[in-house]
């Protein structure tokens, strides 16, 4: 269901392209919450660590990932599409409000009875869209009694969503409303006009949820087309990770997604334009702090250089408190509470950016020094002694990443969904300790241009007005 | 001492074949500190959680956030290690680490691969005695603590809201307080404020140490003992009473805060199963907020944001494992078109059936089967189970009850859930407070300024 942020206990699920901060809404005075975005991030580790991800196809072309998991009764499904928001075409919020509308009613069953038939056997069932992609999530028992319960309905899903005019009217509305909040938030105005600077025309650029008047536009027959066209079994990615033998693993397949038109699988999504020249977007905001990001079209998940930038990245913003941003902006200085820099790569290229949100006096001064921080770092590079600590600490925690099963489902969710080779995991740990110096000093030179740095302030204006 | 503890998931329940066996090892040492360890063997990592009794409950009048900020000292060094030491060893380790404080608790937590615990230990066991709060660290951090505030309280209107509302709900209890802190407290703090609360009550026999993972019980005992062992115990203070007084009536507030969307919270004072009369009462009213919000097919979502739509989103909450009574909470936000006024009326409702009616069986076997299914679910998290052993002992508890918790539960029946409603439910206990929207300037673009190339704008 969309628009669930608008109530307290799901806020944290808060719509907008990213959260720059995982602030937990239970636990107040996280001491630190940097954007560690694990989904793309992969690790590495010791073979053990790693269960083996089985790969087949079904009949009509939809491919499936599995892997085996023992030591709990329970299963992780991801069914994905390339029906993201980059699909969106000038309908901006299509593919959004399409994803959100699935469990609003299918074949048979009205959104009361699907939310009974889940919840009664205690299954947890999500539909949502990103950028790249939608999805399904189901999370079940493996009982057998309950999870053919749970199958089914998420097949019905899937296969025959009504898309009511009732149920899309009201969605609709609680989309409006959850647009309506983003313009009470500096944080997601902020990067909204970030992804917007950088993006221009690119499908990338709009917010995946769309803008008011894009929604209004939208109509129950927009979004039941783009279902029937990009719904498609040749345009799906069936994940399944728990404890199955592959047995029962190849018939959840099959009931999932066996009986999903053949369709056709979408031509590739443009390339983002890069080397457009530094520009500046301030808006002004009556909050107390100034919400600041910088950044530039950063790389892809399967970009050549995607080691050399991770670990390169590892060292400039993205470890928390081993990096050289969190110690310029806030160890050394007290700037802000929360600084980072990262490359968050999409199936094309993604973006690359720094930021933080500090008084709205020391706004120019906290700009200056990321500024400064990313010039360093791309002039001279990593030192030995910081690359010796980022690989220990990549390495080293590789485990951590893979310890869990939802954990473990998100990462072959990636791996199945944009193609990377099976051996991904495995090979991880030696991939990143190949990398050089050098390498990190090269990539990075070649790939951001701190001249070239788009920038967006969104806060109260001190003096410069 | 070494306690074992096979807690074995009722036979009669016919949902779920899987035990959802948990085994804590539990452990005194001589200077105090508690140690409960469970072993999980799914992967080869371990997550190490210190657990004090302290956090912002326990603070009074003009220094409140002060446990909070001593949390971010606490990674500012020892003698031994200096500032940024212990987040560069760890990092080093492969190892995540962080540390939350909440009302009844401030906690620390290094997730490792196993064969790393000790590092864990050994940064825990120096910073348990021999802090150095040095004036430079601390005044830089404070105004860390300050930006925190702004960014999670000060520029969020409906943290902002929920800020008021507490403390109107709240008369005499240390509920009434921020975690993080009012703003001129967080200003006011000192070193010596922070040192004084630090030798108050950091402490092993203050302490709870927790480890799950892929261990092995007695050696991590044996690991704890050598590392932990040698501190020194504390002469703790008393813990004033400081329970809420009676409230007289209801108690309503609005606050006006430029926003975009009007918000409603709710809430009761209720017992916690800390201080309730009868244990049964506080399951029966975990029961109760599952009825209403225990997912899509519970009545807040049927009734408000489908059936009715007066709401675009809407929750009910109560936490039964805290340190002192709280409130059980509804809130929400009016759909397109409605009212807070609307909102509160059909919330008020559903509150007043389930006063006046029995709660249906298919509904009762609903949250039920979700209870069962969500304990094996969070097993896949070890991070989670150490947290429910580590809250509850440190709320004085015990961790048994996070065994109990779906026995408790699956024996709540319709009646016990009308009871507690009837009870406590009702108008003399209810805090209301109303987000009304200020207009928000709009938000015009300023013409950029200047080459915002490259240097150091720094002024």
């Amino acid at each position: 269901m969309s628009a669930d942020h608008l109530s307290r206990d799901r806020s944290a699920a808060f719509m907008n392209a990213f959260r720059p901060f995982a602030a937990d809404t239970l636990l107040m005075g996280f001491r630190r919450a940097l954007p560690l975005l694990v989904l793309f991030l992969l690790g590495v580790g010791t073979a053990q660590a790693v269960p083996e991800i089985q790969q087949w196809t079904t009949a009509r072309g939809t491919k499936v990932f599995f892997a085996r998991t023992e030591g709990l009764p329970l299963v992780d499904v991801r069914v994905l599409f390339d029906a993201g928001s980059a699909r969106d075409g000038q309908q901006f919020g299509l593919a959004t409000m399409t994803a959100a509308l699935l469990d609003t009613g299918a074949g048979d069953w009205d959104a009361d009875t699907i939310a009974k038939r889940l919840e009664g056997v205690g299954a947890l069932l999500d539909t949502s869209a990103s950028r790249d992609s939608a999805s399904l999530s189901l999370r079940t028992l493996t009982k057998p009694e309950l999870m053919k319960v749970a199958l089914e309905t998420a097949r019905e899903i899937l296969l025959h969503p009504r898309f009511e005019t009732a149920d899309f009217e009201r969605e609709k509305k609680r989309i409006l409303l959850s647009i309506k909040q983003r313009e009470e938030a500096p944080d997601d105005l902020a990067g909204i006009a970030f992804f917007e600077a950088l993006y221009r025309n690119h499908p990338y650029a709009h917010p995946k949820e769309g803008n008011r008047d894009t929604v209004e536009k939208l109509t129950r027959d927009d979004l039941a087309r783009f279902f029937q066209t990009h719904y498609v079994a040749k345009n799906a990615t069936v994940v399944i990770v728990g404890e199955l033998d592959r047995a029962a693993a190849e018939s959840m397949a099959q009931e999932l997604a066996g009986q999903l038109p053949e369709g056709q699988a979408l031509p590739a999504v443009p390339v983002p334009e890069t080397g457009a020249q530094a520009g500046m977007v301030r808006k002004t905001f009556p909050s107390e702090q100034t919400h600041v990001l910088a950044g530039q079209i950063g790389m892809k998940i399967t970009d050549p250089d995607y080691f050399p930038l991770y670990v390169g990245n590892h060292i400039l913003g993205g470890s928390g408190f081993a990096s050289r941003v969190v110690k310029e902006v806030r160890e050394k200085r007290g700037l802000s509470y929360s600084a980072y820099s990262y490359f968050y790569p999409f199936r094309e290229a993604g973006p690359f950016l720094m930021g933080l949100q500090t008084r709205n006096d020391q706004a120019e001064q906290a700009l200056g020094v990321l500024q400064q921080t990313l010039k360093d770092f791309i002039d001279k590079g990593p030192t030995e002694q910081e690359l010796k600590a980022a690989k220990q600490n990549i390495t080293g925690g590789f485990v951590l990443r893979l310890d869990s099963n939802k954990k473990l489902a998100e990462q072959i969710a990636s791996i199945g969904f944009f193609g990377l080779p099976l051996d991904w995991l495995n090979t991880f740990i030696s991939k990143v300790e190949a990398v050089t110096a050098a390498d990190i000093h090269r990539a990075f030179r070649a790939r951001i241009h701190p001249n070239q740095l788009q920038t967006v302030l969104v806060g109260a204006p001190q003096r410069e007005q | 001492m070494l306690l074992h503890r096979c807690a074995l998931l009722l036979a009669t329940v016919p949902l779920v074949a899987f035990s959802g066996e948990t085994k804590v090892h539990e452990f005194k040492l001589d200077n105090g500190l508690k140690v409960l360890i469970q072993e999980d063997h799914r992967a080869p990592v371990a997550v190490s959680q210190v657990w004090y009794k302290v956090g912002s409950s326990y603070e009074y009048g003009g220094i409140t956030g002060v446990s909070h900020m001593l949390e971010h000292m606490m990674f500012k060094g020892t003698k031994k290690h200096p500032p940024g030491e212990f987040s560069r060893i760890i990092a080093a380790n492969g190892g995540s680490e962080n540390a939350f404080t909440g009302q009844d608790y401030t906690a620390y937590f290094q997730t490792l691969e196993k064969s790393r615990l000790n590092v864990s230990f050994d940064l825990e066991a120096d910073r348990m005695r021999n802090l150095q709060i040095l004036e430079p660290e601390f005044v830089k951090e404070q105004q860390v603590v300050i930006e925190e505030r702004r960014m999670r309280t000060d520029d969020q209107p409906r943290a902002k809201m929920e800020e008021h509302f507490q403390a109107m709900a709240f008369t005499s209890s240390p509920y009434k307080n921020p975690v993080i802190g009012w703003p001129d407290d967080i200003a006011g703090l000192t070193v010596k404020d922070l040192s004084d609360w630090y030798q108050l009550w950091y402490a092993p026999n203050n302490a709870t140490l927790v480890v799950v993972g892929d261990i092995d019980p007695k050696a991590v005992f044996e690991l704890a003992k050598r590392h932990f062992g040698p501190l020194k115990s504390n002469s703790l203070p008393t813990v004033k009473p400081r329970h809420e007084v009676q409230q007289l009536g209801p108690r309503r507030m609005v606050a006006k805060i430029p926003a975009k969307l009007p918000y409603l919270t709710m809430g009761y004072k209720a017992p916690v199963l800390r201080t309730v009369e009868q244990p049964w009462e506080a399951y029966a009213l975990e029961v109760a907020a599952g009825i209403l919000d225990g997912g899509n097919s519970a009545r807040l979502s049927t009734r408000l944001v489908r059936g009715q739509q007066i709401a675009a989103g809407v929750g009910a909450g109560y936490d039964l494992y805290g340190r002192m009574s709280g409130l059980f909470t509804l809130e929400g936000t009016p759909a397109q078109g409605k009212t807070l006024a609307e909102l509160e009326k059909a919330l008020s409702e559903e509150v007043a059936r389930l006063r006046d009616e029995r709660v249906a069986p298919d509904e009762l076997e609903r949250v039920k089967a979700q209870v069962m299914a969500s304990k094996i679910y969070q097993r896949d998290s070890i991070f989670y189970q150490a947290m429910q052993l580590g809250l509850t002992e440190t709320v004085d508890l015990g961790w048994k009850v996070v065994d109990e918790y779906v026995d408790k539960l699956t024996q709540v029946t319709p009646e016990q859930i009308q009871q507690v409603a009837q009870k406590y439910l009702v108008d003399d206990r209810l805090s209301v407070g109303y987000l009304e929207p200020q207009p928000i300037p709009e938000g015009a673009e300023l013409p950029a300024e200047g080459n915002m190339n490259g240097g150091a704008n720094v002024r």
